[in-house]
């Protein structure tokens, strides 16, 4: 055994040679994020002052400054692109949280069967995609869809109560849903919220680490179930409901797929489902308008960027374990 | 019997009952709004083309051969009588969701592989080594998991056009070997970091190199991390519409994803079909996570996710 050691050992000192066979094995991804990662960065922000209609070879890039930028000013669709996006966030992004932590502390119960539960809600966001975002667009028919059905269902059930003791009555018909531009965000939250499957697995393997004792010492304290929530539940769960924050607020700035597929990948009705990756889509692919879009995106990383570093900033309410505050 | 009865009412007992009971409750009625969804694609799948926004919903035709024909969206190949040429006529129609499923196939296993291959890999270089520029590198790696994918879209593109992998699948198999992604990374050096320290030591002493050890005993301890990898990156690719979107042109190279969303512009009187092929491409998925699912919320789990 003494002999293979010294034959296999290298001549190099022990912590040079450790350091080479790591950056071997970091090599595919150095290469990944050169290409693929820090390179485009780099590029996009070199086309985001240029001119390109991305078919033509690179000798075709003209550069125009601060042109794409400024365009944005005069282009109808992007402030409409901005807004549609900021409205989606700021409605589905709390709705998806709370949605989220709701269901895991029911999933989260000693219950038969409750691994069946789990399954059930973990579905939908398995199920993502190009199905489901067809599926919802059947659903959401103003006139023979099911949303409408269950609305007309219900309407028509609590109607006849009404009626017994009060003059008036619930409507029976529901919104036009996709086809109406005051009603097109709320179909879209209602899918996203269908998908809360994905935050709230996060949100249970977060509340199983909670520690037992804690609720125990508790019970004997005689905190009642809603100060043990507010007092050993929240701060437990919060740096897991902060990793949810940023991811959420992330993917809630890219919807696409869904978008693309429900609105005809033109963003109707009436530019009222044009979201803003939506918008950089159909500029680069559609219009081959490659610096603006590059431009676009540039701004979209800058407002994601700084949207985190200010929820990394405001992390005061974040309890971390271990920390001394 | 009065007192104990009065008793229960007073106890704890009646609120832990009470609480529980309302909490099946609400689990029971927002299960059902889960599913009602699926069921109801299921239904359309099996009506016949003119009944299908028939209401009250549940009502169905058991038409099982919308699953034949949705195979076809363009209408079926013509067939000779000659069993093998038929054979091959049909499932190597390449507008055929046969075609799509063989390409789908090569393209979620070449890149899967490839992410399990290179994340693993990397993972372990910064779970387990020590280099210069260690802890830089793994924050860059952090951040890009807030790079949106958007952002690289376009210069990937312009990068893929010009050495000519448009129209082909190179685009989405390549990157998957080069990293593996970010989540994927984070998530196995968390699992790496779990294995005793010791196993390296003696294996360092045995004369086992940094691959040996990467080789012979981080991966087979790691299995069930590599499991969930793997199933993240199935769906993940199975699913992926914008790629395929965007790098594909030609109708015999799509992905299932991208040839259902065929089915929109074909659409008409073909909803049925459309559903019935949108079950099929799910089906897969919903098998793998129902006998994956253990590993998977277990590696959702020891990811920590501390902050």
């Amino acid at each position: 055994m003494a002999q293979m050691t010294a034959s296999t050992a290298p001549r190099l000192k022990g912590s040079t040679w450790e350091a080479i066979s790591a950056y071997l094995f970091i090599m595919p991804w150095i290469v990944g994020f050169v290409l693929f990662m820090g390179g485009p960065i780099l590029f996009s922000l070199c086309l985001s002052f240029a001119h390109w209609d991305g078919i033509s070879g690179l000798g075709n890039i003209q550069w125009v400054g601060l042109e794409n930028f400024r365009a944005m000013g005069s282009d109808p669709r992007f402030p409409k692109a901005v807004y549609n996006t900021f409205i989606f966030t700021v409605a589905s992004v709390p709705l998806s949280m709370i949605g989220g932590i709701l269901v895991a502390l029911l999933m989260n119960q000693k219950l038969k069967g409750i691994a069946f539960f789990r399954t059930i809600f973990y579905l939908p966001s398995v199920t993502a995609g190009v199905a489901s975002a067809f599926l919802w667009f059947f659903i959401f028919q103003p006139d023979y869809g099911l949303l409408n059905y269950s609305i007309r269902l219900i309407a028509q059930f609590t109607n006849f109560f009404i009626h017994l003791a009060l003059p008036f009555d619930l409507p029976v018909k529901g919104p036009q849903w996709l086809a109406d531009p005051a009603w097109v965000h709320s179909a879209y939250v209602i899918m996203t919220l269908w998908g809360v499957g994905a935050s709230m697995v996060i949100y249970l393997a977060g509340l199983q680490g909670i520690p037992e004792q804690l609720y125990e010492a508790a019970d004997i304290d005689g905190a009642s179930s809603w100060q043990q929530f507010l007092n050993v539940t929240l701060p437990m769960l919060s740096p897991v409901i902060f990793f949810n924050l940023i991811l959420t607020v992330i993917g809630s700035f890219q919807i696409f797929t869904q978008a693309f597929i429900l609105s005809g990948g033109n963003g109707s009705p009436a530019d009222a489902a044009l979201y803003y990756v939506l918008y950089v889509y159909q500029e680069a692919f559609r219009l081959f308008n490659f610096g603006y879009a590059s431009a676009l995106a540039w701004l979209l990383f800058v407002v994601v960027l700084l949207v985190t570093l200010v929820q990394f900033k405001f992390n005061g309410w974040v309890y971390y374990e271990g920390d001394l505050k | 019997m009065e007192t104990v009865k009065l008793d229960f009412w007073a106890s704890k007992r009646r609120l832990d009952v009470l609480r529980k009971g309302v909490a099946l409750a609400a689990i029971l009625v927002l299960s059902i709004s889960m599913v009602i969804p699926l069921l109801w694609m299921l239904a359309i799948s099996l009506k016949d083309a003119q009944n299908v926004f028939q209401l009250p919903p549940w009502r169905v035709d058991w038409r099982w051969s919308n699953y034949v024909d949705a195979w076809y969206p363009y209408g079926q190949p013509a067939t000779t009588g000659v069993f093998w040429d038929d054979v091959r006529a049909l499932l190597f129609d390449k507008e055929s969701f046969w075609w799509y499923l063989g390409n789908t196939l090569v393209v979620t296993g070449l890149a899967t592989l490839g992410v399990v291959v290179s994340a693993a890999m990397v993972a372990y270089a910064f779970a387990r080594l020590k280099f210069p520029l260690r802890n830089s590198l793994f924050v860059i790696i952090l951040g890009t998991m807030m790079v949106p994918a958007q952002v690289t879209m376009v210069p990937n593109y312009i990068l893929f056009a010009h050495i000519g992998w448009t129209n082909s699948w190179l685009p989405l198999i390549v990157p998957a070997w080069l990293g593996g992604g970010a989540f994927n990374i984070f998530l196995l050096r968390q699992f790496f970091m779990g294995i005793p320290y010791d196993l390296d030591e003696a294996a360092k002493i045995d004369g086992c190199s940094a691959f040996g050890i990467f080789w012979r005993i981080m991966l087979p301890l790691c299995m069930p991390a590599m499991v969930t990898v793997a199933v993240f990156s199935i769906v993940y690719n199975w699913n992926d519409f914008m790629n395929p979107l965007i790098y594909l042109q030609d109708s015999s190279k799509f992905t299932l994803a991208l040839g259902l969303s065929q089915f929109q512009s074909l659409a008409g009187d073909k909803t049925n079909l459309m559903m019935a092929a949108a079950t099929v491409v799910l089906l897969p998925i919903l098998v793998l996570f129902f006998v994956g699912q253990k590993y998977f919320i277990q590696g959702i789990a020891t990811t920590g996710l501390k902050g």
